[in-house]
């Protein structure tokens, strides 16, 4: 997908055809300074460099008043005029939307979250109708998280013990990228999740069809685990294709053998799985952080289990 | 070499005379101060540089590669807190300050010698700390933003005492130098004879007097509650986060102007030394310095327009940040009425002097965009935050560094460099920094975040561009110090003036000799009168 610049005004939500006018605006101001500084600094390098052998007298001029007052009234003004116009579209990007659904985004090192309205939650995809304006409520469960969808010219820094607001008004289908653009630790360049905008009708199957899922009900323990590991973000940090991400990969992981920091080496078993969800930063493997959170309390004694079911399945 | 002779040894190598460890380490002479902080601050110019080269070498590549995400963390981390910290704060007030200041005022020392050695000593305590963390390498950034720093099992407690000790030489030194610029000036030396470079370090002292010992406090807190468990930031202690950005950028925001007047200073010096033209404007640029200092110490919250801020004081913070902007485009467009009508000769300390103005231009006017409030939510922690302070820190307060280099390298070592070099070195330097940062604004306004150690593929391109940049602005520097070091030895002997300057540090030998006048000049007119007289006099 060629990706959107902030110079081709794009009007794919609430605020990015705004504030990719102001920024067309600051840079004709700030375009217009650049070639009259430049230029005069060229144009006088050149014009008045010394010529060859001569040392030419040089007019004793230390000021001029006038000028000096052109130079702090004009840009003044100018500036003034930025300030303005960019104040009006950031209250613009403030102001609540009306009949705006409310979406819950939890933050953790290094997932996101997504809480609808209907009770149902899914890790790193934010599924919108066209045309429904939203009000993203955000809290982070650990350290500050950014959240920032370049494509809306729209962020948020995501605090632990408050909570902040976004609101969006998707005016495009299509599939966006979301970032996190507040450094958070280890993990925080691979905190990226997808927003998908899809028009009314797709958006109300795909809803139904969730729904439906989570009634069949009757799912295997393993099914459960699948479930439980991405809404809780397990894929985030872990692969279960082999590739290392900021912890080890679950493929395979039942079963083996894995070599710890303190250079113990460990089969993993049930045992060892639990502990990992309950206490990670007890048995942490050779070659990566301690920074896994811990699930103790998150998650309930038969969840654990069938996450356990579930990594079993990982061959 | 010996028999050539213009290199052979002179007579009398003035302050520069005498030899060994002890008589560096214990000096109070504040050229040999002002040398020390010189090889200090380079040296760490140099290793950060380093590590910035490891850094776009990984960015070559946008998934994993050749070391781990946390490592690139840390490495950027030490990057940004050494360039920021251990290099550009001190490396022009406490470096070339110390050495010129008392030499433009026409005084033997700064007001209290033995204060300024032990400012030195409390620095290099400062380094041994700060760099003794590295046995738990810190990767919270160079803004330690909590909670992420109180909960990483990184040193930030050792790292916030060495910090602290390096704020307190910081302090004592801008203490001196206040002291010495309100009574040691020459005789006949008034406010408005003041080189402008003494105007731009006057105003960056009292920056440091105020401003570090809220640093200070605030790495202190962070320490307490790193130890002892008090929740001041940790909203699971009951603290509040955006109270440590709110502290830490109460005393970054300032520091930047700690970290450009002072060269911006330099400039006012070179430009009519080789444009052969009084300085345009010169109370305009004295007072502008004061201007910035104060408005300065408004304007912090432009940090946190996205932080969670709220929205009315993102309106009045990106207000005042504005005014910020008016006195800094003064001290432009005066240098740049300075040329017109000069004689301009292109020496590489003008060359340098006319890359700072270019550069900076292109660093300020970015600002803009950082400063309205709706741009800013767009661009703010992208590439485009990282390209903009390059273009001020680097591109300014570096190439300002740079031309004082070039200009005062034959006062403080008696010997030329070598201007053919000098040259092509800086056409490196000047044209790598473009190539390197100037992509960035484009990642930017694109999303790239910044402290990304992977990205998306689509910003691999640009990337490329910058790391291959990096290459040649680093064998630019190279080349630039071989020349120096090379030149220490076997450079031609220095005139006392090579430059024609007005300024008092010319009328004394090269190298000074270690009471820097034999006698104390007495001064009758303003440092900056040059051209002649009868030719349309204006004010
Ligand atoms: C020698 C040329 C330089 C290169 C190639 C370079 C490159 C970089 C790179 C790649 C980053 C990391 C960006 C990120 O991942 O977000 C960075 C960050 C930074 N650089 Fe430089 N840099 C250079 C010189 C400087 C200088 C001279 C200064 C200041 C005087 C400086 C100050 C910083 C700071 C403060 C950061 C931010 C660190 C952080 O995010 O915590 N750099 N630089
Ligand atoms: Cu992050
Ligand atoms: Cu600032």
């Amino acid at each position: 997908m060629p990706y959107p610049t902030t110079l081709k005004a794009s009007e794919v939500s609430l605020a990015s055809h705004d504030v990719d006018a102001v920024f067309i605006f600051i840079l004709a101001i700030a375009g217009f300074f650049f070639v009259l500084t430049q230029g005069l600094l060229i144009y006088f390098a050149i014009r008045y460099r010394k010529k060859k052998g001569v040392e030419e007298a040089t007019p004793y001029i230390t000021g001029n008043h006038a000028l000096e007052v052109v130079w702090i009234v004009i840009p003044s003004l100018l500036l003034v005029a930025i300030f303005v116009y960019g104040l009006t579209v950031f209250i613009k990007m403030r102001t609540p939307l009306p009949n705006a659904a409310e979406i819950q985004v939890t933050a953790s090192q290094f997932t996101w979250s997504f809480k609808y309205p209907d009770g149902r939650s899914v890790a790193n995809e934010l599924r919108l109708p066209l045309g429904q304006p939203v009000k993203l409520i955000m809290i982070s469960r650990d350290v500050i998280h950014g959240f920032f969808i370049p494509a809306y010219r729209q962020k948020q820094d995501v605090l632990p013990g408050s909570y902040t607001y976004l609101w969006l008004l998707p005016k495009q289908a299509g599939t966006y990228d979301i970032y996190c653009s507040q450094y958070c630790g280890t993990g925080h360049s691979l905190m990226r999740a997808t927003l998908i905008v899809m028009p009314q009708p797709q958006y109300q199957a795909w809803v139904a069809a969730e729904l439906q899922k989570q009634q069949a009900g009757a799912q295997s323990p393993a099914e459960r685990g699948k479930a439980l590991f991405e809404s809780a973000g397990g894929g985030g940090c872990h692969s279960i294709d082999g590739s290392p991400k900021v912890g080890p990969t679950l493929k395979g992981i039942f079963g083996s053998r894995v070599t710890l920091t303190t250079g113990q080496s460990v089969v993993a078993d049930e045992e060892y799985l639990r502990e990992s969800l309950e206490e990670p930063n007890e048995q942490v493997v050779q070659g990566f952080q301690p920074i896994m959170p811990s699930f103790r309390g998150s998650l309930k004694q038969d969840e654990i289990a069938a996450l356990i079911a579930y990594m079993k399945t990982l061959k | 070499m010996a028999d050539h002779p213009n290199t052979s040894l002179p007579e009398d190598r003035g302050y520069l005379s005498e030899h060994g460890f002890r008589s560096w380490a214990l000096t109070m002479d504040h050229k040999r101060i002002g040398v020390m902080y010189i090889w200090t601050t380079l040296g760490f110019f140099v290793v950060a540089g380093i590590l910035a080269l490891l850094l776009r070498l990984k960015l070559l590549v946008p998934g994993p590669a050749l070391f781990s995400d946390h490592t690139y963390n840390v490495l950027f981390t030490m990057h940004g807190a050494m360039m920021i910290f251990l290099f550009i704060i001190p490396a022009i007030p406490s470096a070339l300050g110390n050495f010129f200041i008392p030499l433009l005022i026409g005084c033997r020392d700064v007001a209290f010698p033995r204060l300024n050695l032990f400012s030195y000593w409390i620095f290099v305590a400062g380094i041994a700390v700060t760099v003794g963390t590295l046995a738990a390498p810190m990767d919270t950034g160079w803004t330690f933003y909590t909670p992420y720093s109180a909960q990483t099992s990184a040193a930030v407690t050792a790292l916030s005492f060495g910090l602290f000790l390096i704020g307190m030489s910081s302090i004592l030194t801008g203490l001196n130098f206040i002291v010495t610029i309100h009574t040691m000036r020459a005789p006949g030396m008034g406010w408005y004879r003041m080189p402008l470079f003494i105007w731009a370090m006057y105003a960056t002292s009292v920056i440091q007097v105020l401003s570090t010992p809220v640093i200070g406090i605030t790495f202190l807190l962070l320490a307490a509650e790193r130890v002892f468990g008090i929740g001041f930031f940790d909203p699971a202690k009951g603290g509040d986060p955006l109270l440590f950005q709110h502290f830490f950028w109460f005393y970054s925001h300032p520091v930047v102007y700690v970290m450009i007047l002072p060269a911006m200073g330099i400039v006012s010096e070179v430009v009519p030394v080789f444009a052969r033209k009084p300085i345009f404007g010169y109370k305009a640029i004295a007072y502008s310095a004061l201007a910035i200092a104060l408005i300065g110490f408004l304007v912090w919250g432009h940090h946190m327009f996205v932080s969670g801020m709220s929205t009315v004081a993102g309106v009045i913070f990106s207000f005042l940040t504005f005014f910020v902007a008016v006195p800094t485009g003064m001290k432009i467009f005066n240098w740049i009425a300075t040329l017109y009508k000069g004689s301009i000769t292109f020496e590489s300390p003008m060359l340098y002097a006319l890359s700072f103005i270019f550069l900076f231009i292109i660093g300020g006017l970015t600002g803009l965009f950082l400063g309205a409030l709706a741009t800013d939510v767009h661009v703010h922690d992208t590439y485009f935050l990282v390209a903009h302070f390059h273009y001020t820190m680097m591109g300014g307060t570096v190439m300002g560094l740079f031309a004082g280099l070039h200009y005062w390298f034959p006062k403080m070592t008696g010997r030329m460099f070598n201007e053919t070099w000098a040259k092509s070195a800086w056409w490196l330097v000047v044209s790598g920094f473009n190539v390197t940062f100037f992509p960035m604004f484009i990642l930017g306004m694109q999303g790239m975040p910044r402290r990304y150690a992977e990205y998306p593929a689509k910003y691999q391109a640009l990337n490329v561009v910058a790391t291959v940049g990096s290459w040649f602005l680093a064998l630019g520097v190279i080349i630039m110090f071989a020349n120096f070091i090379k030149s220490l030895r076997n450079g031609p002997l220095a005139p006392d003036n090579p430059w024609r300057g007005l300024t008092l540090e010319w009328q004394t030998t090269s190298p000074p000799p270690e009471e820097n006048f034999h006698e104390i000049p007495t001064v009758t007119d303003w440092p900056y009168g040059y051209g002649s007289r009868n030719e349309a006099p204006r004010e």
